[in-house]
């Protein structure tokens, strides 16, 4: 039978099987497993059909919770059902997954193997969680490489079938479920002579059905229960054997036999080392290159492990062994050994002493991988060294240095088992310049138009703007299975001049390795501004040096910033892998089959970039010496503390996997403010500010999202020392005419250029109107002397926080953030309403923040951008999960009020040896408004220098405690995926608790960090991943819900009124009990050039798609709780809506659709719009808040 | 009986009154409305180039520009298949046009390069439509153009599209040419069957408050009226390419000038807009009223009556004639 070869990732090549072989499929995204659910949804919503000819159900659900609980159901029902996911989803399927299993009910999910938040979260890929639930009854199913995912997929869902035990299928995170690969592709016919017709029709029938009731899910009492769990041995009993059958019967029709543990190596080996997952095919590697150096080794590949068998194992494990390591990836703290480790050692163990075997090898655990930390032959190598050695090391971790346990073990990284045919190609980055999408495209027509073998595999940095991609592509003649990163490239290009001072690009790059740079100058002015290391590196390793000017050609053929066709024509003319003429005419195919469907220009313009490339390709004549005087800037300034050189900089460097375990914190706590180290210098232009234009209105100032443009009033005579191009002016505040200056200073090397300022900015000169306050202007010329322009204004002195009025825009702009430069997308709508908070309340704020874009961009190392002010306060920061966020911060509040209500316990029962003046003042103190605050952090100051002097226990106790003393603001902050959907139930709680918590939801109608799926914030005809033909259900009123418990309830989008926002965020801060605010905030997944973000955000105002309103239920005397800040829509809908590409790519592709779904969407617009006037009427005057609540429901 | 009908690019038509290039001709059901009302033909929105082109590429940005940025979000938006991006549904309008009414549809391309995108000329006959109205919106902005460059560019999209199609193409221009009546023999001898005067160019308004320049619609008015009928009259007689007046028609009495001026046909779409497309129907029913009420026997019988070539001071409309304007309003 012939099949077809596809290059396709192993989220793909699951998703394919799972598709094609059920009928119901719950989903919910997380990282890294989302694509397969998004396969799934969009083969469906295309009508592709299972094996049977019937579209499969595809069901997002609001958590991972609620899809194993659908799936449950669905396959109570009768259904074939799956579902995909990873870590904390897994875990949040657990009490489900006894369900399953308890019930014996065949069903084959797949997960893309993540590890699990613990001292922090980490996206990457292990067996953490897939080790979390080997107590579920389910069977576990490893797979090792993108075919054996799709093989595997297949086999399991064919023996779960017949086992009637559930099947976890999993492949690891990243590793393998985003490694693009060239893979044979199994077909209907396989699929349908792997299930069994009859297999599905017994299932069916187990099904709950009136026609033949039955009751599962009884209670059951201490005399049966023991009994009745043990009823399913013989089923587990029964699962390697018919698994076994089914790898078979699959062999059979493929060629591919597996085995459920199977050996490779000498067949006489004394060392064997034992593994699951992709870090198999590496140590396959290196044993076949150490076998065929003599050495007698082997490695013994588990694919089941669980139910594990002991005679399927034993079966093929080499008799000559003397020493086994077993290699876990995943960490069990405070356990005699991990999992498979355990496993193994149980079988050897008991096999010993029942006389199967003769000897009983020495075994050793290690651990391996953690968060998809690089797993090499190098590192194999010093597994069997350390077998090999005469006291080996137990419990050992290889790949890091542990200097703190003395765990790991030494490795050689210059060990290398990499074929000489393959080809092995680089490519540097930038995340917004397509490579890693040429790259995708060039390994599909290396795969797919040649008789190679390809292999992609793609590395991200942590941050949203400028971040750095690296592509690791091989090919060549002979399979590939290298699952590690490229150490030695043949091919290295670098696609931005700029990452050369940052990183060591040509690390990496083997002798006489090409190396291509997209680079602004030519070929004889290249050399003298590389920087030393670079030069010395080229002549060192007599690389072969070609530039092009990407960039230019970008420009001439209408491709803007996108220089991915272009590169990837240079790659292909440069590498030799195809004939050029014939390169050309397949990258053209390329084209016409990716960008054929966006458009003829689109096409054109592609092709006269790949016909006008090669003309500005050049060679570079490499000169005998290295001549430069500049060298690879250092990650972080001299003047960097201790904790951001020694641990922080290595990160952003891009050496954090050479950092000791002695260097990270053992508890996840990290310091903030650390941002500021970190300068990125991604903006090709940043705000030049026009001091004679200013109106000093602090728009700019309000709306930029990384902080970076800032204002300052300060006493005239500190400008005397300011470095000569500092600007100033005259201050538009009555109170500080004559005597202060003002300055608006630009961050230079912070700026992400996103010129949201700019569009916020309303001063226009009068004789040229494009001429604004601030305008952009090219940074490089700026840089040195902005930066010292910069440093001298952040010496300058805050405004005292008292003088200013926080209510108003213009005085907002000179309160301190305390969130700065932070990795989020140039132009982020969400991060403003952050920096907004810490400028109002930062220095007595805790935030819980949801999983989501603001934990990441919150929290994601290398550095932190929430900061501190000059005493040293600001904001105090944390996430917990993505589920429990809000319940997290009442904890906090809880926890908060506790403490200030013993404090002022042990101040009363001390009272009698205290000042009695400070004592009344600390208890009876009001803290509304900054002077009062300012007021008694005074007084607990003054109470920690008496306490101090006290010997009493209450004295001490009251010493933690008194900061306490001071109101702390709690702040639950988190995206619409957390409030709307997976959090709902606990934000509903937090809602009803009546505590005092401020919840923050930046609002961008989708989930963003996850790569744009549905939200139930998700408005009627937008597009969406899981509703790719627009959503057809209306927004949540989350608003309104809110209403209802009472609490303080706005919504907000600062675009269309940044006064009501701060009025909004003021009111929510004061209002005692639980308030809410909805933020409006514009994101890339919305599909236009963030530039008109604040636009956006007034259409959407002007629409009354969001109308703004405050609902304040403790609102003043004579003044109305319920106030429409917005106006009657003034614009219809579509004059908003259209300017997205989230709803306009649905007008393009289904225009009935998109017709209908616009006439509802405009009649939900005006329903709630007549709600909310309603609402407006009848709280226009004072009402109480019961009656209130009773109006809004 | 009057006799209203006209000949139009080789079609006979019912009357000279002719639906022109407008955002109402995008819905089917305003076609038929159309027919019903008495339109004798329909000239479809139009294809625009630009647009096309705009649309394509910003797709293209958005929903790729931020993919692979991250190694959560390798991907923001769903792959929808198809987008309909090119003339695909403008070409299913034709389709469905032609299957709605049967009054002749002609297809409208309003563009200025001689891309692929002429191809969609022969794509628009292939769907049924039965002429080409070629929409040259040019803004002449570069300094380095001179005059003769521009009017060969239109001779050679003419050229182009005549070529390409065996329909009857005709050419809407604008009033800015140094040397209108040469020009409009030029672009009959390039293949026009028609030539459809004026264009009404797009003309951007100020916002004196934000400071900006802001697009402006302004629709037209029967005085515009009066530069078409000048030009219609002066045309007539000297060319085989019929001439459609389009812009200020608006009244019963436009209609009358302009076929009295020797237009074939009048193309009407601000006063659709204005008045609705039930407006087709009084205007037709007055047109025969005015022609019967003075005992016009055929609308072809006025054709080109008041053309220069046959009022009795041919010179009323060249340059005595301004001078004479002139003073008599500086008179008043």
């Amino acid at each position: 039978m012939s099949r077809i070869k596809v290059t396709i990732d192993g989220n793909e090549a699951a998703a394919y099987v799972a598709h094609k072989t059920n009928e119901v499929i719950a989903i919910y995204p997380i990282t890294p497993s989302s694509p397969m659910g998004e396969f799934s949804d969009q083969w469906s919503s295309e009508s592709k059909p299972n094996i049977w000819g019937s579209i499969p159900q595809v069901m997002e659900m609001q958590s991972e919770g609620g899809a194993v609980a659908a799936l449950h159901g669905a396959l109570q029902g009768g259904s074939l059902g799956t579902t995909f996911t990873s870590s904390q989803g897994l875990l949040l399927m657990i009490p489900n997954m006894y369900k399953i299993a308890g019930e014996l009910t065949s069903c084959c999910i797949h997960v893309a193997a993540r590890a699990v938040a613990a001292q922090g979260l980490s996206i990457f890929g292990d067996h953490q969680d897939v080790m979390a639930v080997r107590q579920t009854g389910w069977a576990l199913l490893a797979s090792n490489n993108v075919q054996e995912v799709m093989d595997t997929a297949l086999i399991a869902q064919a023996a779960t079938l017949e086992a009637r035990v559930p099947f976890v299928h999993f492949f690891d995170g990243f590793r393998t479920s985003h490694e693009v690969t060239k893979v044979e592709q199994l077909t209907v016919e396989d699929m349908r002579a792997m299930i069994s017709d009859e297999l599905v029709s017994a299932h069916r029938l187990r099904s709950l059905s009136p026609d033949r009731p039955v009751l599962r899910g009884t209670a059951q009492n201490p005399d049966v229960y023991f009994q009745a769990r043990e009823t399913v041995n013989p089923y587990y009993a029964a699962v390697p054997a018919i698994l076994q059958k089914a790898m078979d019967r699959f062999a059979s029709l493929t060629g591919r036999q597996y085995k459920l543990y199977e050996y490779v190596g000498a067949p006489d080996a004394e060392h064997v080392v034992l593994l699951m997952g992709s870090g198999c095919d590496v140590a396959e590697e290196a044993v076949k290159f150490l076998v065929e150096k003599g050495e007698k080794i082997g490695l013994l590949k588990v694919r089941l492990f669980r139910p594990f068998s002991a005679e399927h194992f034993l079966s093929v494990l080499p008799a000559s062994v003397k020493t086994i390591s077993v290699l876990d990836r995943t960490k069990e703290p405070g356990s005699a050994g991990e999992p498979l480790y355990q496993e193994v050692l149980t079988v050897l163990a008991e096999s010993f002493a029942a006389g199967k075997l003769t000897a009983m090898p020495k075994l050793l655990g290690g651990r391996y991988g953690l968060s998809s930390k690089e797993f090499t032959p190098a590192m194999v190598k010093a597994v069997f060294d350390n077998m090999k050695a005469g006291s080996p090391k137990n419990h050992f971790t290889i790949g890091i240095n542990d200097d703190v346990s003395h765990t790991s073990l030494d490795f050689d990284a210059r060990f290398s088992t990499e074929h000489p045919s393959t080809v092995r190609a680089l490519f540097f980055g930038l995340g917004a310049d397509g490579t890693v999408g040429a790259n995708k495209n060039s390994i599909k027509i290396i795969g797919e138009d040649t008789d190679n073998y390809a292999q992609g595999y793609f590395v991200y940095d942590s941050k949203k703007s400028g971040s750095i991609t690296t592509s690791h592509l091989r090919f060549g003649p002979r399979p590939i299975h290298s699952s590690y990163l490229i150490s030695r490239a043949n091919f290295v290009a670098c696609h931005q001049f700029s990452f050369l001072e940052r990183i060591d690009v040509l690390k990496m790059a083997d002798e006489g390795a090409v190396f291509l740079l997209n680079s602004q100058l030519g070929k004889d002015e290249v050399w003298d501004q590389l920087p030393r290391t670079v030069q010395q590196e080229i002549i060192a390793k007599k690389l072969r040096f070609y530039v092009i000017d990407g960039y230019a050609v970008a420009r001439e053929t209408g491709m803007g910033q996108r220089i991915n066709t272009i590169m990837q024509t240079c790659f292909f003319a440069i590498s030799g892998v195809l004939p050029r003429e014939e390169a050309i005419e397949a990258i053209k195919k390329a084209i016409k089959k990716t960008y054929g469907k966006r458009g003829e220009a689109v096409v054109a313009k592609n092709f006269a970039a790949v016909d006008s490339t090669l003309e500005h390709l050049h060679k570079v004549e490499v000169p005998a010496q290295a001549t430069s005087t500049v060298d690879l800037r250092p990650p972080v300034p001299a003047e960097a503390p201790a904790f951001v050189q020694d641990v922080l900089a290595p990160m952003i460097f891009g050496s954090g996997d050479d950092l000791p375990v002695s260097k990270l914190p053992a508890d996840g706590t990290y310091p903030t403010a650390t941002a500021q180290w970190e300068k990125r210098n991604i903006a090709l232009e940043i705000p030049a500010w026009d001091e004679k234009l200013c109106i000093q209105c602090g728009k700019c100032v309000l709306v930029c999202p990384h902080a970076v443009i800032r204002a300052k009033v300060y006493p005239s005579d500190l400008a005397a020392a300011a470095p000569e191009s500092f600007k100033t002016a005259d201050p538009k505040w009555k109170n500080y005419m004559g005597t202060h200056k003002y300055t608006l200073q630009i961050a230079p090397e912070d700026c992400t250029g996103c010129a949201l300022c700019i569009e916020a900015c309303p001063a226009k000169s009068k004789s040229e109107v494009k001429h604004k306050a601030i305008n952009m202007v090219a940074q490089p010329p700026l840089r040195e002397s902005e930066a010292r322009n910069w440093e001298f204004f952040l010496s300058l002195p805050e405004v005292p926080r008292e003088e200013l009025a926080l209510s108003q825009v213009k005085d907002v702009q000179l309160l301190q953030p305390l969130f700065e430069f932070s990795g989020a997308c140039s132009g982020c709508g969400e991060t403003p309403y952050i920096k907004l908070l810490t400028q109002l309340f930062g220095d007595r704020t805790v935030i819980a923040n949801a999983t989501g874009c603001s934990s990441i961009y919150g929290g994601n190392l290398p550095t932190t951008p929430y900061s501190v002010n000059k005493d040293g306060r600001g904001v105090a920061w944390s996430n917990s999960l993505f589920e429990d966020n809000a319940e997290f911060g009442l904890g906090l509040r809880l926890s908060i009020d506790k403490q200030h209500e013993f404090a002022r316990e042990l101040l009363v029962k001390l009272a009698a040896v205290l000042p009695e003046g400070l004592v009344k003042g600390l208890l009876a103190g009001g803290q509304k408004g900054e002077a009062a605050i300012a007021a008694q952090r005074a007084r607990v100051a003054d109470l920690k220098k008496v306490l101090v002097a006290l010997k009493l226990p209450e004295a001490k106790a009251l010493l933690d405690l008194a900061g306490n003393l001071v109101d702390k603001s709690v702040w639950i902050v988190g995206g619409d995926g957390w409030a709307y959907d997976i959090g709902y139930g606990g934000l509903d709680h937090v809602l009803a608790s009546g505590r005092n918590v401020n919840i923050l939801v930046l609002d961008t109608e989708v989930y963003s960090n996850t790569g744009g799926q549905m939200s139930k914030a998700t408005p009627r005809g937008a597009v969406a991943k899981f509703a790719a033909a627009g959503k057809a259900r209306p927004k949540k009123d989350l608003a309104l819900i809110a209403m209802s418990y009472p609490a303080y309830v706005a919504r907000v989008a600062m675009g269309a009124s940044d006064t009501q926002t701060i009025k909004a965020f003021n009111e929510a801060e004061a209002f005692d009990g639980p308030s809410i605010i909805l933020a409006y905030s514009h994101c890339i997944a919305h599909g236009y050039d963030l530039v008109h973000g604040l636009e956006q955000q007034k259409r959407a105002v002007l629409s009354a798609h969001w109308p703004l309103f405050r609902y304040n239920p403790a609102a003043g005397e004579g003044q109305a709780n319920f106030v429409l800040d917005s106006k009657a829509p003034s614009i219809p809908l579509e004059q908003y809506i259209y300017n997205e590409t989230r709803y306009t790519m649905l007008r393009q592709s289904d225009p009935d659709a998109a017709r209908l779904l616009l006439q509802e969407a405009q009649q939900d617009v005006r329903e709630r719009w007549e709600r909310y006037e309603t609402l407006a009427t009848e709280f226009a005057a004072p009402a109480a808040p019961a009656t209130a609540a009773k109006g809004a429901e | 009986m009057v006799d209203l009908s006209t000949q139009y690019l080789g079609f006979k038509l019912r009357n000279p009154l002719v639906v022109a290039a407008s955002p109402l001709c995008k819905d089917i059901t305003n076609l038929r409305h159309m027919e019903d009302c008495g339109a004798a033909a329909i000239v479809l929105h139009s294809l625009f180039e630009e647009q096309l082109n705009l649309e394509a590429n910003e797709l293209d940005r958005y929903l790729w520009d931020n993919a692979d940025v991250g190694a959560e979000a390798t991907s923001i938006f769903p792959d929808l298949g198809s987008y309909n991006i090119g003339p695909e549904g403008y070409l299913e309008h034709i389709r469905k046009a032609k299957e709605t009414v049967s009054i002749p549809v002609i297809a409208s391309l309003n563009g200025v390069s001689r891309g692929g995108w002429i191809s969609y000329a022969r794509e628009m006959q292939q769907a049924g439509a039965d002429a080409i109205e070629l929409n040259v919106y040019f803004i002449p902005a570069e300094a380095n153009a001179t005059a003769a460059s521009i009017e060969q560019l239109y001779l050679d999209l003419v050229t182009e599209i005549r070529k390409t199609v065996t329909i009857p193409v005709a050419v809407k221009v604008g009033p800015y040419f140094s040397a209108f009546a040469n020009m409009a023999q030029r672009l009959e001898q390039a293949g026009a069957s028609g030539i459809v005067i004026f264009n009404r160019f797009y003309q951007p308004d100020f916002d004196l408050e934000e400071l900006v320049v802001k697009p402006s619609v302004t629709l037209s008015d029967s005085h515009e009226l009066l530069l078409r009928l000048h030009w219609a009259a002066m045309l007539h007689g000297h060319l085989k390419a019929d001439v459609a007046i389009t812009g200020g028609v608006h009244t019963v009495e436009d209609v009358v000038k302009s076929m009295m001026a020797g237009a074939k046909v009048t193309m009407l779409a601000s006063a659709l807009l204005k008045n609705g497309i039930g407006y087709l129907r009084s205007l037709r029913n007055q047109l025969e009223a005015w022609l019967e009420r003075r005992e016009y026997e055929s609308i072809e019988q006025m054709q080109g009556s008041m053309s220069q070539r046959n009022v009795p001071n041919p010179k009323a409309f060249q340059r005595s004639n301004y001078m004479r304007v002139l003073s008599s309003y500086s008179l008043k």
